[in-house]
C-alpha cells in the first residue's frame, strides 16, 4: 500500500515536470505584458489578436494538413518497409538496411535540409508544399519502421504457420493475421511521424518556398523580435485541442473495447492489444 | 510465383525511399566532404578534423554531454515507464507523455528561460524563502536539465513498449521462488526489457550528439557540440565541405553504435 | 484491418477538409499568382500594416517569406526553385551576391524617391552608385549598458569591457565578424583585417575577455537585457532600440574609436518575375511617410532623410541612432572577404566560445 503511494507520487512528479513549461506558456498567454517574465494582469487580448491573424490561421491549417498527410503516407511506406525488413533472412543485409534506415534519424537537421534542397533543385522539383511534403514523408519513414518492427518480431511464427495450414493465402494472412497484430505499432508510428512533422524547423526551412510556411518556421521568424504572446495563445489553443482529442479518442476506444469484450466474453487475446 | 510478386510490392516504395532520400543524400554528403571552401578536391577536411585540438575537444564535449543527458534521461524514464505499465489507463498516460513534444521546441526553451531567469519563477521562489536569487541560465546543469526534459518522451516510449512485451508470468515465477524485489528486477525484469532500453538509448544518445539550438538558448554558447559546428559551417561560413565531414563522422559514429547494440542482441539470442 | 481502414479514411477526410479551408483562406487573401510580390525578408522586419496598405493601394498580393541569416537566404536563392522578387541582404552579402551574378540592376528611372535618401548612406563601397541595391535600414555595432549596474561614463571605449568589475556580466551577440571586429578595433586594427597573425592576436585578446562573458547569444539577448539579466551587452543599434523600448535603464553607445556600419538593402534577385510589383513596392516603401512608419515599427535607423524628418524629435536627434558624420567617418563597413578568411574568423570565434577559465 505504501509502495503504491510512493510510485504514484513519482509519476505525478514526472508529469508535473513535463507539463510545467507548457502551463507556464499558457499562463503567460493571459498576461497583459509582452514577455514571458513578470505576469502583468489578466487579458484575453492575445487570443483576439490570434483569431484576427489570418496569416497565422492559414499557417496552422497548412501545418496540420502537412503533418497529417505526410505521416499517413510515411506510415504506409514505413509499414511496408518494416514488413520487407522482417522478411529479410540474411543478417548482414538486415543490419545494413536498418543502419541506412537510421541515417536520417541521426543526421543533424541542417545537413538533411541542405542535401534535400540540393536534391530537389537538381530534379527541378519546385519548392513549396510539394517539396516540404516529400521531405516530411522522407524523414518520418524511419521512425515508423522502428515502431512497427518490434511488433513484427514479437509475432510468433507458429501463428502464421497455423493460418497457412488452415489454407489462408498470403494476402489473407497479411490482412487477417499480421496487420491486426501490428496495428498498435502502426498507430505509434503514425503518432511519432506526426510529432516529428509538427516539430521540424530546419528541414522545412530549407526546402520550402513560394509562400508556403509551417508553424515552426513562422515561430522562428517571429522570435527575432522576442516571442509575442500571441504565439503563447496559439500554443494554448492547440494544446487544449490536442489534449481533448487524445483523451476523447482514448475513451471512445475504451468504450468500444469494453462493449466488444462484453459481447464476446472471453477468447479475445488479440483484441486486447487493440 | 505469387509469393515473390507480393514481396516485390512490399519492397518497392521503401527501397525507392532508401535510394532517393537516404543513399543519394549520403553519397552527396560524402562527396561534399572531399571539397574545400574554394571547391577544390582535397582530403584536408578530414586532416583538419583529426588534427585540430578544437574539433577533438568538441567531439569529446559532445560525447560527454550526450552521455550525461542519456544517463539522466534513462534514470528518470525507466521507473516512469515501469510504473506506468501498472497504471489503470496506461495507454492514455503514455499518450499524455508524448503530448508535450507537440509544442514547439523553441517555445519550450523560451518558457524555460522565463522560469530560470533572474526574475523568473524559481528565483522568485528562492527569494521568497530567503535563499536569494541564483544563476541558473547558462550553466551546465540548466543545459542538461532542459536537454533531458526534451528527450524524456523519446526514452519513455520505447522502454514502455519493451516492458509491455514482458511476460508477467516470469516475474510472478521469480517472486514465487522467493526472490527479493531487487533480485527479480536485476535477474528478470531488466534483462527482459533491455531491448527497449537500447532503443531508447539510441533514440536519445545519437541526436544528443548534435544538439545545437539549446546550446545557445540555455547554454549561452558555453557548451559547444558538433551540432553547433555543423550549423555554423552550413549556415555561416558556407564551408559545406567541413560541415559534411563532421556529418560523415557523426554517421560513422551512429553505425558503430548500431553495430555494437545489434551484436549484443544476437549473443543474447544464442544463449537463450 | 477494419480499424486501420476506417482511421485512414478519417485522416484523409480531415486532410481534405483542411485543404479546402486552406484554399478558401488563400483566395480570401487575394492571391492568384500573377498579381503577387514575393518578398524575402528577415522575420518581423516590416510593419504588417504597411503590407496591408500596399495591397489595398496597388492591388498586388504580398507573399512574405522570412530567413534568419544572410547565408541561408543566399543558399536558397542560389539553388533556384524559388521566385523571390525582392530580398533584403546585408551589405557584405550584396557584394557576394553581386560577384556571383545573382542580382539584377535596379532601374533608377523608375524610382520616385531616390533623391530623398540620406547621402551618407548612399554610394557605399559594397555597391557603388547603388546599381543593385537600395538601403532599407542601417545602423552601427555598439555597447548597451544598464544604468542600474553601470555608471554613465564608465564605458566609453571597447577596452572598458575588459574591466574586472564586469566579471560574468557581459553578453555578446553570436556573430564572428562583429565580436572579432571589436577586438580588432580595440587593438587599433581594421575590422576587415585579413592577415592571420593579427586575427590570432585579436582572438587572444578576446580569450582574456572570457571571464567577463556571461553568454554568447542571438536574438534572445534583447529579452535578457530587458530583464536585467546582464549589465552590459555588445549588439547592433537596431536590437538596442528594441531593448531600450522595453527597459528605460538601458543605454546605447558607439565607442569613440569607431565601430561597424551595417546596411540592410533591398535587392532584386535574378529569380524575380513580377517587375511591375517590384517597382510599385520600392516606390511605396521609400515614400517618406511609409518609411517613417516602418522605422517607428521596426525601431531601426531609416536611410531616408525625408522620413527621418518625420520622426519624433527625440528619435531623429538621438546621436546614437542617427550618428553624426564623425562617427560615420570613423566606422567601417564590412567587405565581402575571401571565403577562407571568413572561415578563419569563424574558427577563431568558435575557439573563443570554447575557451573556458
Amino acid at each position: 500500500m505504501k509502495k503504491m503511494k510512493l510510485s504514484n507520487l513519482y509519476l505525478w512528479v514526472v508529469f508535473i515536470l513535463l507539463y510545467v513549461p507548457i502551463i507556464y506558456l499558457v499562463m503567460y498567454s493571459f498576461s497583459k505584458g509582452d514577455t514571458m517574465t513578470n505576469f502583468q494582469g489578466f487579458t484575453m487580448a492575445h487570443y483576439q489578436e490570434l483569431f484576427a491573424d489570418t496569416r497565422m490561421i492559414q499557417i496552422v491549417i497548412d501545418t496540420l494538413l502537412l503533418a497529417l498527410l505526410s505521416s499517413l503516407i510515411a506510415t504506409a511506406i514505413g509499414t511496408l518497409g518494416a514488413l520487407a525488413i522482417h522478411r529479410t533472412t540474411k543478417p548482414l543485409m538486415k543490419n545494413t538496411v536498418l543502419s541506412l534506415n537510421n541515417i536520417l534519424m541521426v543526421s543533424p537537421d541542417v545537413i538533411i535540409g541542405a542535401s534535400f534542397l540540393i536534391f530537389f533543385t537538381a530534379l527541378k522539383i519546385p519548392l513549396g508544399f510539394g517539396s516540404v511534403l516529400l521531405a516530411h514523408i522522407a524523414f518520418s519513414i524511419p521512425i515508423v519502421v522502428l515502431m512497427v518492427l518490434p511488433k513484427l518480431q514479437e509475432m510468433r511464427q507458429s501463428m502464421l504457420d497455423a493460418a497457412r495450414d488452415l489454407g489462408s493465402s498470403n494476402a489473407q494472412i497479411l490482412s487477417r493475421v499480421i496487420l491486426p497484430f501490428i496495428t498498435p505499432g502502426i498507430f505509434s508510428g503514425f503518432f511519432m511521424a506526426f510529432t516529428y512533422s509538427l516539430d521540424d524547423f530546419a528541414v522545412t526551412f530549407f526546402v520550402t518556398g513560394n509562400g508556403f510556411s509551417t508553424l515552426a518556421v513562422e515561430v522562428y521568424a517571429r522570435a527575432r523580435q522576442g516571442i509575442s504572446l500571441e504565439i503563447n495563445a496559439l500554443s494554448g489553443v492547440m494544446f487544449i485541442f490536442a489534449l481533448l482529442l487524445v483523451v476523447g479518442y482514448y475513451f471512445i476506444q475504451e468504450g468500444q473495447a469494453k462493449r466488444k469484450a462484453h459481447a464476446k466474453k472471453g477468447g479475445h487475446a488479440l483484441e486486447k492489444t487493440h | 510465383m505469387k509469393k515473390s510478386s507480393t514481396n516485390v510490392a512490399f519492397y518497392v516504395p521503401y527501397v525507392l525511399w532508401l535510394a532517393l532520400f537516404v543513399i543519394a543524400p549520403l553519397v552527396l554528403i560524402i562527396y561534399q566532404s572531399f571539397f574545400d571552401i574554394n571547391g577544390h578536391f582535397t582530403l584536408s577536411n578530414y586532416a583538419t578534423y583529426f588534427s585540430s585540438g578544437t574539433y577533438i575537444l568538441m567531439t569529446f564535449n559532445s560525447v560527454f554531454y550526450a552521455f550525461v543527458i542519456t544517463v539522466v534521461t534513462l534514470a528518470i524514464s525507466y521507473p516512469t515507464a515501469y510504473l506506468l505499465h501498472y497504471t489503470k489507463h496506461k495507454q492514455l498516460w503514455i499518450l499524455l507523455i508524448i503530448l508535450p513534444t507537440w509544442i514547439n521546441l523553441l517555445l519550450k526553451a523560451y518558457a524555460f528561460i522565463g522560469i530560470f531567469s533572474q526574475n523568473g519563477g524559481i528565483n522568485t521562489f528562492l527569494s521568497m524563502v530567503g535563499i536569494g536569487p541564483k544563476q541558473f541560465l547558462f550553466t551546465d546543469a540548466a543545459f542538461i536539465f532542459v536537454a533531458s526534459y526534451i528527450e524524456i518522451p523519446f526514452m519513455i516510449l520505447p522502454i514502455f513498449n519493451g516492458i509491455e512485451e514482458l511476460n508477467e508470468s516470469f516475474v510472478n515465477a521469480s517472486r514465487d521462488l522467493g526472490a527479493k524485489w531487487w533480485q527479480t528486477f536485476t535477474k528478470v525484469i531488466w534483462p527482459l526489457t533491455i531491448s527497449g532500453v537500447k532503443a531508447g538509448v539510441q533514440a536519445v544518445f545519437i541526436p544528443s550528439l548534435s544538439l545545437f539550438m539549446l546550446t545557445r538558448l540555455i547554454g549561452g554558447n558555453r557548451v559547444i557540440t558538433l551540432g553547433t559546428a555543423i550549423e555554423e559551417h552550413f549556415l555561416v561560413t558556407m564551408n559545406w565541405g567541413m560541415g559534411s565531414t563532421i556529418g560523415v563522422v557523426l554517421i560513422v559514429a551512429m553505425f558503430i553504435i548500431m553495430f555494437l547494440t545489434g551484436e549484443r542482441k544476437k549473443k543474447r539470442g544464442r544463449r537463450a | 484491418m477494419k480499424k486501420l481502414i476506417s482511421l485512414t479514411v478519417a485522416v484523409l477526410l480531415v486532410v481534405l477538409g483542411l485543404a479546402v479551408w486552406s484554399a478558401e483562406l488563400q483566395k480570401s487573401q487575394g492571391a492568384t499568382g500573377d498579381n503577387t510580390l514575393n518578398l524575402y525578408n528577415w522575420g518581423d522586419y516590416i510593419d504588417p500594416k504597411l503590407i496591408t496598405k500596399f495591397e489595398k493601394e496597388t492591388g498586388y498580393h504580398v507573399n512574405y517569406e522570412t530567413f534568419d541569416s544572410n547565408e541561408a537566404m543566399y543558399t536558397k536563392i542560389q539553388q533556384g526553385g524559388t521566385s523571390y522578387d525582392l530580398a533584403v541582404p546585408s551589405e557584405y552579402m550584396v557584394e557576394k551576391m553581386n560577384k556571383a551574378h545573382m542580382l539584377l540592376p535596379i532601374d533608377h528611372s523608375k524610382l520616385k524617391y531616390l533623391n530623398t535618401f540620406n547621402p551618407d548612406v548612399m554610394n557605399r563601397s559594397f555597391d557603388p552608385g547603388n546599381k543593385y541595391s537600395l538601403p532599407y535600414f542601417w545602423g552601427t555595432l555598439g555597447i548597451i549598458y544598464n544604468d542600474k549596474f553601470v555608471k554613465p561614463g564608465e564605458i566609453q571605449h571597447w577596452d572598458d569591457l575588459w574591466k574586472p568589475q564586469f566579471k560574468d556580466n557581459i553578453m555578446l551577440v553570436d556573430s564572428a565578424r562583429d565580436i572579432m571586429g571589436f577586438s580588432l578595433v580595440s587593438l587599433g586594427k581594421s575590422m576587415n583585417t585579413t592577415d592571420a597573425p593579427t586575427l590570432q592576436a585579436a582572438k587572444a585578446k578576446l580569450d582574456s575577455l572570457a571571464p567577463n562573458v556571461k553568454a554568447v547569444v542571438a536574438d534572445e539577448i534583447k529579452m535578457y537585457m530587458a530583464e536585467n539579466e546582464a549589465a552590459v551587452a555588445v549588439d547592433w543599434s537596431g536590437e538596442a532600440a528594441d531593448m531600450m523600448a522595453e527597459n528605460s535603464h538601458l543605454h546605447y553607445l558607439v565607442p569613440s574609436e569607431g565601430s561597424n556600419l551595417w546596411f540592410d538593402n533591398l535587392v532584386i534577385p535574378k529569380t524575380a518575375k513580377h517587375f511591375k510589383a517590384i517597382y510599385a513596392f520600392l516606390n511605396f516603401i521609400n515614400k517618406p511617410e511609409n518609411a517613417a512608419q516602418n522605422a517607428e515599427y521596426v525601431g531601426y535607423t531609416t536611410p531616408s532623410a525625408k522620413a527621418q524628418a518625420l520622426l519624433p524629435k527625440s528619435v531623429r536627434e538621438d546621436k546614437q541612432f542617427y550618428p553624426n558624420e564623425a562617427i560615420i567617418k570613423r566606422s567601417e563597413v564590412y567587405k565581402d572577404l575571401d571565403p577562407s578568411v571568413v572561415g578563419l574568423y569563424n574558427d577563431l570565434f568558435l575557439e573563443f566560445k570554447m575557451h573556458r577559465n
